[in-house]
């Protein structure tokens, strides 16, 4: 049972990380950096809400989650791939931006700077544990989300032209492959995901709350380096760093462990793994350079 | 670099503009004897359903009842909360208030650079010198403070009393001394009324994003809930509403703080530890009205009614007559000082 509990919970943790770091991974594959990830899930949070209120429909939430998130990943796709801004640079303005906009409508759509109304959700209401995981269908999508990810990228066209302006993409373009066309979808995908991260968030909380992501975006980020930019890896990163939050969660109580040690375990790993400790880990060739 | 330089041009005159505009609601400069008072809101402003709004409702009542004329800054992120303080000092008001610990260093410092006017910090964090005394604060300061433990010992005794199970739980935001004040107090009005009763405290991180992640009170709640737990107090900002979302899934209770919660999970909350931000701020204010006022440190507690818990028609069902009684009867013995309530763990 305690295991049960404990998978639930992992899982339950898990999946906000595994949509952030797809977007991560897809972007990052065609050579965008994605710091922005933290303000597309805060994006996709606030949109799911309004769309949630507004029709009384979890989906509808799920929708206008979306197009928040494509609409952020929007101005960062124009920004870095129009005006060939500084994709770091980008990204930290598009993280502030999130926060910035959402409080500012916030207060203007439901005069708190707090949190939002209650909205609808997936699942029923006093369904605990494993019951409410198995029926929220965004659980499902997250669970699947990096195998799907996976197969588009090393099994598909649009994969491979994402993989060649990634690592080259000069070459890319020489063999007639659209560049920008294929960041623009890339970075437009990553801002879908991500965003459905921020979602589902919001409507398992059921509610927006200010600045609500707390930093999982960057949590991602890191899993999508400890992964190598894989993202099969990348989730099994994404899990990895659930469980050892749940293992917090579980043992903080007991206080065996000091949870400041428990909090460092992601970036600890990232910078072991950035290090090359655990094999060789390169990025792709032409990240957060863009060309023209 | 040229179009870099046109668009910084543009910018610094759009700002050197703008600094001679007034904030909304600027008055003319302050004339009259009606007593001028300004109040600069943490982050967040009006609308945080807690602090800000708590002294937005106690300047109301100073403007009602006293005449006091009030008006508000709501600093956006960063460094500008300090502008917001300097712009009413130096408008010449009699009284200027900064909302939430935050504004600390900034007040001392124009406590000294304006002698003649009153200010008022609320939670005002107390400086310590090497010696370990505390450092009163100017002449011209008032520190408003509250005894958060003191109310926390008065839940901690209901979630005891109410939550029929030998554990109860706590959930704090951002794991620091301010906070364990809150655990200390709860934790020993547990053990006032349940010697053998056991408090499970956990805390939602070791960074200030730790106030603001319902994802993680949430799960932090479910598995408190999981291992027994019926009630859990939460101090931890927004993270809380976390805490009230999984109270609902496992239909058990929680208590909210600093301002009546109630409405975010009604039936599920079973009373709140209030701050009276709204009496420390009306209380400054009537002190200055009545030209009384004297720098120092000002303790809210359960005597003032600074600190205190909800009790109204709407949680009045969750709370049997014996249990408010018994908790009534702590706080009558806390008033009277033979209960001393610890404020740190």
């Amino acid at each position: 049972m305690t295991l049960l509990l404990f998978l639930a919970q992992t899982i339950r943790i898990a999946v906000p990380y595994l949509f952030a770091a797809a977007g991560g991974a897809l972007a990052e594959r065609a050579g965008i950096v994605s710091l922005s990830l933290e303000g597309f899930m805060l994006g996709g949070a606030f949109g799911a809400v309004i769309g949630a209120h507004y029709t009384d429909s979890a989906w509808i939430g799920v929708v206008s989650g979306v197009v928040a998130g494509l609409g952020l990943a929007g101005m960062h796709a124009v920004c870095t791939l129009r005006f060939k801004a500084d994709q770091i640079v980008t990204g930290v303005a598009i993280n502030l931006f999130a926060v910035g906009i959402t409080r500012f409508l916030l207060q203007l759509a439901f005069d708190s700077s707090s949190n939002s109304p209650r909205v609808a959700g997936f699942g029923g209401e006093n369904v605990g544990g494993a019951l409410a995981l198995a029926s929220n269908p965004l659980v499902w999508l997250g669970v699947a989300v990096m195998p799907v990810l996976a197969f588009v990228v090393y099994r598909t066209t649009f994969g491979l032209r994402v993989r060649a302006v990634g690592e080259h993409p000069a070459a890319a373009a020489s063999l007639g492959v659209p560049v920008n066309r294929v960041r623009y979808a890339a970075v437009l995908g990553s801002g879908a995901l991500a965003a459905l991260g921020g979602t589902y968030l919001a409507l398992d909380q059921h509610q927006f709350t200010d600045s609500m992501t707390a930093g999982r975006g960057f949590i991602a980020l890191a899993a999508v380096i400890f992964g190598r930019w894989d993202p099969m890896r990348a989730g099994v990163a994404c899990l990895l760093f659930a469980a050892a939050e749940t293992l917090q969660i579980r043992l903080q109580a007991t206080q065996i462990i000091p949870s400041q040690f428990v909090a460092m375990i992601p970036y600890v790993l990232t910078i072991v793994a950035v290090a090359g400790v655990v094999g060789r880990s390169r990025s792709p060739a032409a990240l957060g350079r863009t060309t023209e | 670099m040229r179009r870099l330089f046109g668009l910084l041009g543009v910018l610094l005159l759009a700002h050197v503009t703008l600094s001679f505009v007034h904030p909304t609601g600027a008055a003319t400069a302050p004339t009259g004897d009606a007593v001028d008072v300004g109040i600069v809101f943490d982050l967040g402003g009006r609308g945080d359903k807690s602090f800000n709004d708590g002294a937005y409702l106690g300047a109301e009542r100073a403007m009602a009842e006293l005449g006091a004329r009030v008006r508000f800054v709501e600093p956006g992120e960063g460094s500008d909360r300090e502008a917001g303080l300097r712009l009413l000092a130096a408008e010449g008001m009699d009284l200027v208030i900064g909302v939430g610990f935050i504004f600390t260093d900034d007040l001392s410092q124009l406590a000294k650079e304006y002698p003649n006017i009153a200010f008022a910090g609320v939670d005002y964090a107390l400086a310590v010198d090497a010696a370990g005394n505390v450092v009163p604060p100017p002449q011209n300061l008032a520190a408003l403070k509250f005894r958060e433990e003191q109310g926390s010992f008065l839940v901690g005794a209901l979630a005891a009393l109410v939550g029929n199970s030998k554990k109860v739980g706590f959930v704090g935001g951002m794991d620091t001394p301010l906070i364990h004040k809150f655990e200390a107090g709860y934790t020993a009005g547990v053990k006032a009324v349940c010697a053998d009763c056991e408090v499970i405290a956990q805390y939602a991180g070791v960074t200030p994003e730790a106030f603001r992640n319902p994802g993680r009170g949430k799960e932090l709640a479910l598995s408190q809930y999981q291992q027994g737990v019926n009630v859990i107090y939460h101090a931890s900002g927004s993270t809380g509403l976390g805490v009230f979302e999984a109270a609902r899934t496992m239909k058990k209770l929680g208590i909210g703080v600093d301002a009546d919660q109630y409405n975010e999970a009604p039936g599920y909350v079973l009373t709140s530890m209030v701050k009276r931000v709204d009496n420390a701020v009306y209380d400054a204010i009537a002190r200055v009205v009545n030209k009384q006022f004297a720098g120092g440190i000002y303790d809210f507690g359960l005597d003032k009614d600074g600190v205190g818990y909800a009790y109204d028609e709407h949680n009045k069902a969750l709370i049997p007559d014996a249990v408010r009684a018994r908790v009534e009867a702590l706080k009558a013995e806390i008033i009277a000082g033979r209960i001393k309530v610890p404020s740190s763990r």
